[in-house]
């Protein structure tokens, strides 16, 4: 297993939705709420725990999206960091379980 | 040592009897002043104990709201209260003033909607011809000022807190006694809602479509919820979403004066379907 593989989960303190394409995503622990657009739905429904960052991307980002590929996991990164820091993501370099609602 | 008796009166917003209890004569006027209107002889569906401490203001601190147990504890630097959804009891320690009073049963209202598919929203709602209309946005966006403007056949409900229940095709809006800066209670009545504003003032009176992603996006922004709880945030949220997919949510852009009812008239006596075409429409891509 390579060591610079990130893992993510989504909490399960949070409650989620799809509408028109977005995702509401609401933390039940602060109420905080936000929307995600297609590309982080697509990472946001396939984090599953224990498949790498690098495969979701792409299989779900590059492979559904025109983007570049080093652009679309930098782009990623920066997402799964910003959602993790809400409590919405659960990061690990450690495949997860246990975490998923 | 003998004990005063309490003395019980029952509140009923939004067609839900509270009784509310307490040993001191004068909290007792307080409540049946405050409430006055909304004073209800159904019997109650839920009870409160008043217990007072010294008279102080109402608390600037965020208020916290969580299970322990089967209980709900509702704290905040003015009160403390427990509830317990399965009896239906439950008991507050507060001061006597009025505004902690009214934050104790909004905390407890936003609780049991919750669990029955509504919710209280930041919003001014009225009455015009037997539809409920709701105004909402963010302080200073115009929902006192569309309340102030209204012509005099145009039910007021409230002009800061909006009690929205389901029924049968859609929400009803009910009127509450939580005023804002009108500090006048609605009227205790209630209509099928027919649209949702959001409010912004500006030089002309304009309807702009939301999409249905910003529409629950400013929905939740407004929505009074409290609660610390994995369960009751997936019930709101999801309530959020039908309330979207049912009434028409828009932009209005409006100038302050009394013109502004004219058209929200001219939306009640158009169908749900071409509710907006009286007003200059945009698309939202424009």
């Amino acid at each position: 297993m390579p060591e610079n593989c990130i893992y993510i989960a989504r909490s399960s303190a949070i409650a989620a939705r799809a509408l028109a394409g977005e995702m509401m995503v609401m933390n039940s622990a602060d109420s905080t709420f936000f929307t995600l657009n297609e590309v982080a739905t697509a990472i946001f429904q396939a984090a599953d725990g224990h498949t790498p960052l690098q495969e979701i991307v792409r299989n779900h980002v590059c492979e559904q999206f025109d983007v570049d590929p080093e652009q679309a996991q930098e782009d990623a990164e920066r997402f799964v960091t910003e959602l993790s820091g809400h409590g919405i993501l659960l990061v690990s370099n450690r495949p997860l379980a246990g975490e998923m609602p | 040592m003998i004990s005063t008796p309490r003395q019980i009166t029952c509140v009923e917003i939004g067609g839900i009897p509270i009784a509310l209890s307490t040993c001191d004569e004068g909290f007792l006027d307080l409540l049946r002043e405050r409430y006055d209107g909304f004073l209800s002889s159904s019997p109650p569906e839920f009870e409160l104990e008043f217990d007072l401490t010294s008279a102080g203001p109402a608390s600037d601190d965020d208020v916290r709201v969580r299970r322990e147990g089967h209980e709900w504890l509702i704290e905040r630097g003015d009160f403390r209260a427990r509830w317990d959804p399965r009896t239906g009891r439950g008991s507050v320690r507060q001061n006597a003033n009025p505004y902690s009073l009214d934050s104790v049963l909004r905390i407890l209202h936003s609780l049991i909607l919750a669990q029955r598919g509504g919710f209280l929203l930041h919003a001014a709602s009225a009455i015009c011809e037997g539809r409920a209309y709701l105004f909402s946005g963010v302080s200073g966006a115009g929902k006192t000022t569309m309340t102030r403007l209204a012509p005099p056949d145009i039910t007021l409900l409230t002009d800061e807190i909006s009690y929205l229940r389901p029924n049968a095709d859609g929400y009803s809006a009910f009127g509450t006694p939580f005023a804002g800066e009108l500090g006048r209670a609605g009227e205790n009545c209630a209509a099928p809602v027919s649209a949702l504003f959001f409010l912004e003032k500006g030089q002309e009176n304009r309807v702009d479509e939301l999409s249905s992603a910003e529409a629950v996006r400013r929905l939740m922004r407004n929505i009074l919820f409290f609660a610390e709880d994995q369960g009751l945030v997936e019930k709101l949220l999801a309530t959020a979403c039908d309330f979207v997919a049912k009434v028409p949510i828009r932009r209005l852009t409006f100038y302050p004066d009394a013109r502004v009812w004219d058209d929200v008239r001219n939306l009640a006596r158009n169908s749900a379907h071409n509710f907006a075409d009286n007003l200059q429409e945009v698309p939202e891509h424009a």
